[in-house]
């Protein structure tokens, strides 16, 4: 790997393409049998209601889970590199960040670090990456003591930092007033103008419409649609997607996946 | 009473007087203690860190092992280490029984399962904590681990304060392998047990007081650290 340049020169590893990939645990089948391609380009949003599957399906993406049947593959002509885990060209915001025990500035060097950029390299990348999310001010404050807007911020600029092909943002502004939600949004706009895939899950409608090319919608860990925003939002194809659009709630009503 | 208070007087004049007897057994009780406690966490903080973080065979049965470990009387470890540095043992060419060397390897045996098994439950709590996002920026297993002893730093001083306070403690395990010989193996504990039943109670009341302030020391600095850490670091 050679550090310091940028990755978006070096050959990319999309397509990811899962392959009718399911995962259980504890006995009870959690994602079923997906099967989907994520291209280049459009931000992709995934919604569906709380439990439907959204952080799974982000982890087996990003690797941090094996499918317990199907294959996640990643079609680029870059993925020859490296097979499985996570790699370089993939980053991922979790829904609860977890921040290193130093300041804000070393987390996003820690990251750089890992990843075999230089030390004399990192200083600009983590300026750069800070200055991005508007933390430069906060660089030296123990990062755990952030509040949770400006850790969901250093998240991004961590990932920022990685300049990486695919950024895997799961609920990056739950928990976030309006403002951040918004100081979130344009970030993420950031990535996408800077070239980066978006694969994003949210369950606010605002924000996915304000966000989304396309849409998948999950419910129960099945993948019931997949549109473009535009058709998703105004004529959604399934009743599922209809009624979640509505702002009508799903799992009350809605049988459990042992019965379906 | 008054043989007591005169007692005390001596003692903090001995103290106050830096007498020699008592400097020599304070110096080799450090000396030893400090050298097991090196010793005991160059195996057991690699050995603990490694339990928590590595998928192996025989993980399980290890922490338990090391948890049961924890509990060792130290006279049996001083029987033990007796019965391997005797001249009959499978260590005895080595001569180290009643030395500072003999002393130094009970305490780090009695103490390594100690720093090991608490090191265990720090990283391990950590790693939880860690494990995704570490995962996900690309660490690899050793530079995970290095991680996680260094995020965890403040708690595993702690530890090895824990393994400090119980060696420097002790008093079977030296008493068996040391055998209390003055000017050579004589440690505060034994000393405080060898002068209170010969009836010099100005020496053991000094020794007392001394190995006292060291274990207040010691714990009062564990709290101190992990508070301070706590709140610097959040
Ligand atoms: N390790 C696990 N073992 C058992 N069940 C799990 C495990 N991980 C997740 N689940 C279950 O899988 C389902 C989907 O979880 P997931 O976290 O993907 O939901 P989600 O769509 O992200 O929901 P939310 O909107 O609340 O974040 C939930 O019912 C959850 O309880
Ligand atoms: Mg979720």
């Amino acid at each position: 790997m050679t550090a310091g340049q940028p990755l978006a020169e070096t050959a990319p590893i999309l397509p990811l393409e899962l392959d009718r990939v399911s995962f259980e645990a504890g006995g009870r089948r959690l994602i079923e049998e997906i099967t989907l391609t994520f291209e280049a380009g459009p931000r992709t949003l995934i919604l569906g209601p709380n439990g439907a599957g959204k952080s799974l399906l982000l982890r087996l993406c990003h690797g941090l889970l094996r499918p317990t049947t199907g294959r996640v593959i990643w079609r680029g002509p870059g993925a020859a590199l490296g097979p499985g885990g996570p790699t370089r060209r993939q980053a991922m915001v979790f829904q609860r960040p977890v921040m290193l025990r130093r300041s804000a500035a070393a987390n996003v060097a820690y990251a750089l670090s890992v990843n075999g950029v230089r030390w004399k390299d990192r200083r600009a990348l983590v300026g750069e990456a800070l200055e991005r999310v508007g933390l430069a001010r906060l660089a030296e404050r123990p990062a755990r003591v952030l509040s949770a807007g400006e850790q969901q911020r250093l998240a991004l600029a961590r990932a920022w930092a990685l300049q990486p092909e695919v950024l895997f943002l799961d609920e990056p502004t739950a928990n976030l007033d309006p403002a951040a939600s918004h100081a979130v949004e344009r970030i993420i706009n950031g990535f996408h103008q800077a070239g980066t895939k978006i694969v994003m899950t949210t369950h606010e409608l605002g924000q996915a419409r304000r966000l989304a090319d396309e849409v998948l919608f999950l419910h129960w860990g099945r993948l019931v649609e997949r549109s473009p925003a535009d058709s998703f939002f105004t004529q959604p194809r399934t009743p599922e997607a209809d009624a979640f659009v509505r702002g009508e709630l799903l799992w009350p009503c809605a049988p459990p996946p042992e019965e379906a | 009473m008054d043989e007591i208070y005169a007692a005390a007087a001596a003692a903090f004049g001995l103290i106050l007087d830096l007498d020699p007897d008592l400097g020599e057994i304070v110096v080799l009780s450090l000396r030893v203690s400090l050298t097991a406690v090196a010793l005991a966490t160059a195996i057991g903080l690699p050995l603990g860190a490694a339990i928590a973080l590595f998928r192996f065979p025989g993980r399980r049965t290890m922490a338990v092992v090391l948890n049961a470990l924890m509990g060792l009387p130290p006279v049996v470890v001083g029987l033990i280490v007796y019965l391997m540095l005797s001249r009959a043992g499978p260590f005895g060419v080595f001569g180290l029984l009643y030395t500072p060397g003999a002393m130094i390897v009970a305490q780090c045996l009695l103490i390594a399962p100690i720093i090991a098994a608490l090191t265990r439950q720090v990283v391990e709590d950590l790693w939880a904590e860690y494990e995704e996002q570490l995962r996900s920026l690309g660490a690899g297993p050793g530079r995970a681990m290095a991680t996680l002893l260094r995020d965890g730093r403040f708690s595993l001083v702690t530890v090895v304060l824990a393994g400090f306070g119980r060696a420097s403690a002790e008093v079977g395990a030296v008493m068996i392998v040391g055998g209390n010989i003055d000017h050579l193996t004589r440690v505060m504990t034994t000393a405080i047990a060898l002068e209170t039943s010969k009836g010099n109670l100005a020496l053991a009341l000094g020794l007392g007081f001394i190995l006292m302030t060291l274990a207040l020391g010691v714990n009062a600095a564990a709290f101190v650290i992990k508070d301070v850490a706590q709140r610097r670091q959040g």
